[in-house]
């Protein structure tokens, strides 16, 4: 797989029509094409077929614990941040069978459960959300313990990248380093500018697809329009995480009065780590059918908010919200940088936005860190 | 006379749609009537036995002293007694009463009030007798019902989750109506059970399944008033089918507590 760099930076320009084809480029090559649509007033992740189902002339307004869809002054086919759904939702899909048994007249018959084959084109992931999916790749594939469902969907992805061109207030990825240009990672990465895209690939994948469409090399000025765009959701960043030696920071301070502050707020409602794009916890449960000669393994999301997910012989490890919160936020920052070598979080304001009493990750961080002991 | 555990399904207050619930499973209800011998199912048939029973299944309140004194019968011929449904969990929705008047309704529904012998309460099972299992939910799921019937069997745990709503909601990809619409919704605090079914078709989460596991009601209805609910609104969202289960209501009972202290 080539990388940007060795491709150079081929800028081209596709008009919004010749943009507009790549849903039947891609079908034709076997992908089902997952992209951005409305949704229960949202902006989603969903299957979908034509640049119709894109949200054209919406944009997504959020703040901590809201988020509501706004008209544009403008048809922009991408212009909103990030929405509800993140792509692990299809990379590690909710639900699923892992292993099956039945009993029989000579013992128990184990059955592996063939993951699904599946082939998606993920168009519109943004930069946070490609750093997302890096921090999932480390969790779930290296290693003598590769998840196969995850590795066979992840393999066969594709990913169109789409630059940001505005900021959400809950966005933060400046400080964590992960955007808002989208640098690797990607196939192809857009950015919108007027009447259509500057579009660039780097991966081999990602050119064959490219040169299905029609495409120019893109001028000076529709350059200069790219950039401007991009800068302008570098500009709008408002919200700042320090992340300066975070880790120790956190794990000197796991008596900090602050965790009994947020957890008289803290609903332990599961919200933050579901729309997380690198939380990956899971439970895994027996299921038998009424004789109990057949038995299925299913793994479901699951979250360390829920007070059964610490359950062990004798009781809940972590038995109260200020335990799981605590939890939370020390592995998110500082304990996931020793287990992966890197953070857990990729600032894209998820967790701040879709809390239901609007706790913000980056307020903790902050009063953790304005009277630390 | 055959070898099979015997169950017993019974009611006391309440509308008789958890007992639907297992009359509903059809093909799963066959597979339970191949597990178990029905030996009193007043909803399915009048064919009855005596006791004991092996697995009882209790829906509805206690709101006669008839019906404190059946239970006490009950729990003596039953081994393991699970209660099903938000009536005979918390008292269900006739448990409105509790903060009321029951005379003043007696009064202004029946023609003829002398006839009414009632309690002044609607109370749970687990007031009266030993119960083993709750079963939530208004109605129950008939999968958990299942589920439970299968676990006493197979002499497991149930699976019943203990989490949020909220979970569920994530699961299945529904977008939170609280947040992406500002509705008022009970999900947080809720027991999961349902399958997330009314956010799912864009309406709050009404508690059906009583209160999740250390639910913080405190910081949610602080929430719900901060964006606008009168108070008024937000005690009535707590005392509905599940008003009486401990953690609903006493955090309705603190808001109005606190409403009079500042009126």
């Amino acid at each position: 797989m080539a990388t940007a760099t060795e491709m150079g930076t081929n800028e081209r320009f596709l008009t919004e029509a010749a943009f507009a084809r790549i849903f039947e480029v891609l079908e034709s090559q076997g992908f089902t094409v997952v992209g951005p649509t409305i949704d229960q007033e949202a902006i989603v992740y969903d299957r979908i077929r034509s640049v119709d189902d894109l949200p054209r002339g919406w944009t997504d307004e959020q703040a901590p614990g809201q988020y509501r869809l706004q008209r544009r002054d403008d048809e922009a086919l991408f212009g909103y941040v990030v929405g509800p759904h993140s792509w692990k939702r299809f990379l590690f899909p909710p639900q699923a069978t892992v292993s099956k048994a039945d009993k029989t007249e000579t013992g128990w018959q184990f059955q592996a459960v063939e993951p699904e084959p599946a082939k998606f084109a993920f168009l519109g992931v943004r930069a946070c959300e490609l750093a997302a999916i890096r921090v999932q790749d480390r969790v779930f594939m290296p290693g003598p313990y590769v998840d196969p469902i995850y590795q066979q969907r992840r393999d066969n992805a594709l990913l169109i990248a789409v630059n940001c061109t505005q900021a959400a207030r809950t966005c933060f990825c400046t400080s964590m380093e992960t955007g808002p240009k989208c640098t690797s990672g990607y196939d192809l990465a857009l950015t919108e500018i007027a009447n259509g895209f500057i579009i660039e690939a780097a991966t081999a994948e990602g050119a064959e697809i490219l040169s299905a469409l029609e495409s120019d090399d893109a001028s000076i000025q529709q350059r200069q329009a790219g950039q401007t765009a991009r800068q302008q959701a570098v500009d709008q960043i408002e919200r700042r995480m320090d992340t300066t030696d975070i880790r120790d920071l956190f794990l000197s301070n796991l008596e900090h009065p602050r965790w009994d502050d947020v957890a008289s707020r803290c609903l332990s409602c599961t919200n933050c780590t579901m729309v997380c794009p690198t939380c990956f916890c899971s439970s895994v449960e027996e299921v038998s059918d009424l004789t109990g000669d057949h038995v299925e393994r299913q793994r479901q999301w699951d979250s360390c908010f829920n007070v059964d997910f610490s359950y062990m012989n004798g009781g809940n490890v972590r038995d109260n919200t200020r335990s799981r919160y605590r939890q939370w936020l020390t592995h998110k920052l500082a304990s996931w940088i020793d287990q992966f070598g890197s953070s857990g979080c990729v600032g894209c304001g998820r967790c701040i936005t879709w809390c239901p009493v609007g706790i913000d990750l980056t307020e903790e961080v902050a009063a953790i860190r304005g009277d630390a002991t | 006379m055959s070898s099979k555990p015997t169950l017993g399904v019974f009611k006391f207050a309440s509308c008789d749609g958890c007992q639907l619930s297992l009359l509903a499973a059809e093909d799963h209800l066959l597979g339970v009537a191949a597990e178990v011998e029905i030996a009193y199912f007043l909803e399915a048939t009048s064919h009855i036995q005596p006791g004991p029973y092996d697995i009882a299944l209790i829906e509805g309140s206690i709101i006669t002293s008839h019906d404190a004194e059946r239970i006490q019968q009950i729990r003596r011929d039953s081994k393991f007694l699970i209660t099903i449904g938000a009536c005979a969990t918390s008292g269900g929705i006739q448990a409105l009463r509790n903060w009321a008047d029951c005379n003043e309704f007696v009064r202004s529904v029946y023609a003829t009030p002398d006839y009414i012998s009632t309690l002044a309460t609607s109370t749970a099972i687990a007031d009266h007798v030993q119960v083993d299992f709750e079963l939530r939910g208004c109605p129950i799921n008939q999968y958990q019902l299942i589920e439970v019937i299968q676990s006493v069997l197979a002499g497991r745990r149930p699976r019943t989750p203990v989490h949020s709503v909220c979970l569920d909601c994530k699961r299945r990809g529904t977008v939170c109506v609280m947040v992406a619409q500002g509705t008022t919704c009970l999900g947080p605090v809720t027991q999961a059970g349902c399958g997330a079914i009314c956010p799912t078709y864009n309406r709050g989460c009404y508690g059906c399944y009583g209160p999740a596991a250390q639910p913080n009601l405190v910081s949610l209805t602080g929430q719900f008033e901060s964006s606008g609910v009168p108070r008024e609104q937000v005690v009535d969202s707590l005392r509905n089918f599940n008003g009486y289960a401990p953690e609903f209501r006493a955090e309705s009972e603190r808001l109005e507590a606190s409403r009079e202290s500042t009126t």
